[in-house]
């Protein structure tokens, strides 16, 4: 059985049953206790668990990073909420040097079971230092997990899972997505790391987006199907570890490859996905892989050049056209 | 001031032998073990505890057994004084396998979790944190650990020493921090980093129980960190201790250290955290020379033992470390 209940309540579902659980689970953030934090995550728990286990904190981003990592080193469960991405950057030392380095600087006694749940993404308006898109910061940093959601149930099933294994997790939500809705099943729902899910089979063309981009996609592989193209839509969920199998298989399917990102283009996760494709997959490959991007830009405030900015469902619809309308290898050689 | 009115009940032998052996391995260790760098034993960097050794030892000797420690660049002392197993130090310096993180850390990564000892740290000021968190992990599974760290005058300039130190007092977190003030970072004299240069007002000024401690005065700095870690346990942490010091020689085995004045640095000398443990130990408690030398001896050959065992071990294989890529 399942039960359609919006993002921002599957991941207070998560934190509230896996603390419930594990006394050593705790959560620390800017206005999450009595307030129930800016986006109502947090709501209730603090009656619910007291205050030693719900905190609000000073606003001091690097300093409540670094005691949630201190927290983890020393073998309890923290949850760290970061108000936005943006301000995670405060705490970047201690989450590169510190964090994601531990274990391997202690030849891999010491481990760091310590969650940031922060997000990022536009919508709203609320312009350049509060819009980012920063999982490939993240992503470059061998040690790190990425997990990225993009529908309630994964949400809840991936943040449970992040607080049962044992290293730094990255967990990126999306502002646009915490009102959305979605079934979530009854009863434990974990899901593990590094598995992708199918969004929609296809099979004339694999797309790959995460987070607030797998609507958008989803969209517009509606829009393609009424063209008759049938895409399929893979969302790997967590970026470290990626599901490449399941990237890889359904490319040996399609032959063609879209992956879709809000984040800028340049250095981004697409980029590296792409590669990893070519790598594994260049035989099976029909077309050039399509990457639709950010723009190389900081976020504007002004609606129509925000828009600009991330990549629309048109802009997805075109690059997927592209690909098709390309003739496959052996044609081209002949 | 604290350290005057216990001098009333005189210190135990037990207490002062503990104290002396502690100083004195840790000046053991890092003499030797430059001579072992010089040797081409062991590369990258080395930042000696010479001359700063009354300081882990008094705050170690005040702590048990489940209590937590964090470190810093700095942190052989800090290390030997929490009971570290020198073998495995020195076999880390010299990158073996049987070192404490398997020749992976290095001399400003040595950390030992079971024990309690968070770890060195390659960034200055990161200990701060860390402590605060491992302090805030005790506090929710509800034991009564104190959780201490080492901190240094050039940390207290960092964004995070007030943020953590902060959040310890709002959360009244079982914590004590130890800024060891040696008046350096690198070249850079403290009077050149900040105004005040008595760095426990920082705790007062946002209503941390502070103090300040002759840090070359490892009975000194015990018994201010007893208090200290009775508060804590009793629930009325963090406490901010400072304790002046000096090094005796530059800020890293290459660094001359030709800035450090020659009188200062004398006046320092005279003061021999080590060497005030000693005659501690002959004068309060009447050991003789032949007693002391018995104590010396068993600790120089402890690492000269640790040395023979590090230079038999084994390093790390590429294949070992393949399999550590795969799953990181
Ligand atoms: C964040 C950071 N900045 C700079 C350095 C380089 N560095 C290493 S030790 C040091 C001086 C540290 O002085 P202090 O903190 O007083 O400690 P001490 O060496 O005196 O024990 C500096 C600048 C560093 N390791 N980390
Ligand atoms: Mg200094």
């Amino acid at each position: 059985m399942a039960r359609e209940i919006m993002y921002r309540d599957a991941l207070r579902e998560a934190i509230d049953e896996e603390m419930e659980r594990d006394s050593t689970v705790f959560i620390i953030g800017e206005g999450i206790a009595e307030r129930g934090g800016s986006y109502k995550v947090t709501e209730g728990l603090l009656s619910k668990y007291g205050p030693k286990r719900v905190r609000d904190t000073p606003i001091a981003e690097a300093g409540m990073i670094g005691v949630g990592v201190g927290a983890a080193i020393a073998g309890a469960r923290p949850i760290v909420e970061i108000l936005y991405i943006d301000f995670a950057m405060l705490g970047m030392d201690m989450i590169v040097n510190q964090a994601a380095k531990f274990r391997l600087m202690t030849g891999g006694d010491g481990r760091v079971p310590f969650v940031m749940r922060t997000q990022g993404g536009t919508g709203g308006g609320v312009a350049a230092q509060h819009s980012q898109s920063l999982e490939a910061l993240f992503y470059h940093i061998p040690g790190l997990k990425v997990v990225m959601p993009s529908t309630p149930a994964d949400a809840k099933g991936l943040l449970k899972y992040a607080l049962r294994q044992p290293d730094p997790v990255m967990f990126l939500e999306h502002k646009h997505l915490y009102m959305t809705k979605g079934l979530v099943p009854d009863g434990e729902h974990v899901i593990e790391f590094g598995k992708g899910d199918i969004k929609r089979p296809g099979k004339d063309v694999t797309l790959i987006a995460w987070s607030n981009m797998i609507p958008r996609t989803l969209e517009a592989a509606e829009r393609l199907a009424a063209e008759g193209i049938d895409a399929e839509v893979i969302d790997p969920r967590t970026l470290v570890p990626l599901d490449k199998d399941m990237i890889l298989g359904s490319v040996a399917k399609t032959n063609r490859a879209v992956i879709v990102q809000e984040a800028v283009r340049r250095g981004g996760v697409a980029s590296d996905i792409a590669s990893i494709i070519q790598e594994e997959a260049f035989y099976q490959l029909d077309a050039p892989i399509e990457i639709v991007a950010g723009l190389n830009i900081p976020i504007p405030f002004n609606l129509e050049l925000e828009k600009a900015s991330v990549p629309q469902v048109d802009d997805i619809v075109l690059a997927v056209r592209r690909t098709l309308h390309s003739k496959p290898l052996a044609q081209a050689a002949e | 001031m604290a350290a005057q009115a216990q001098k009333a009940n005189a210190p135990s032998r037990e207490l002062l032998e503990k104290l002396f052996r502690t100083a004195y391995k840790i000046r053991v260790f890092e003499s030797e073990g430059i001579k072992l760098y010089r040797q081409g034993l062991i590369r990258g960097y080395f930042h000696p505890y010479l001359g700063q050794e009354g300081i882990a030892t008094g705050v170690c000797a005040a702590l048990q057994e489940g209590d937590f420690i964090a470190s810093t660049h700095r942190g052989h002392g800090h290390c030997i004084a929490w009971g570290a197993d020198v073998k495995r130090m020195v076999a880390e310096l010299l990158q073996k396998e049987t070192g404490y993180c398997r020749g992976y850390g290095g001399s400003m990564h040595i950390a030992d979790i079971r024990a309690g000892n968070l770890g060195a740290n390659g960034i200055v000021g990161a200990g701060t944190p860390l402590g605060v968190g491992a302090a805030l992990a005790n506090q929710i599974k509800g034991n009564d650990a104190v959780t201490v760290t080492f901190s240094t005058d050039g940390a207290s300039n960092n964004g995070t020493f007030l943020e953590s130190l902060n959040l310890a007092a709002i959360w009244n977190l079982s914590y004590v921090l130890v800024v060891e003030n040696n008046q350096y970072a690198v070249s850079t004299r403290i009077e050149e980093s900040t105004r005040d240069v008595d760095l426990y007002k920082r705790g007062l000024a946002i209503g941390v129980e502070s103090h300040q401690v002759d840090g070359n005065d490892s009975l000194a700095v015990y018994h201010l960190m007893q208090d200290a870690v009775e508060k804590c346990r009793r629930g009325e942490g963090p406490i901010l201790i400072e304790a002046k010091t000096y090094r005796h020689m530059g800020h890293h085995v290459n660094d001359p250290g030709k800035y450090m004045p020659a009188d200062t640095l004398a006046y320092y000398k005279e003061r021999d955290p080590v060497d005030r443990a000693r005659n501690a130990l002959v004068e309060i408690v009447g050991l003789d020379q032949a007693e002391i030398e018995a104590i010396e001896n068993e600790i120089k050959q402890e690492f000269e033992d640790a040395v023979e065992f590090s230079k038999a071990s084994r390093e790390i294989t590429l294949a070992e470390f393949n399999e550590f890529v795969e799953a990181y």
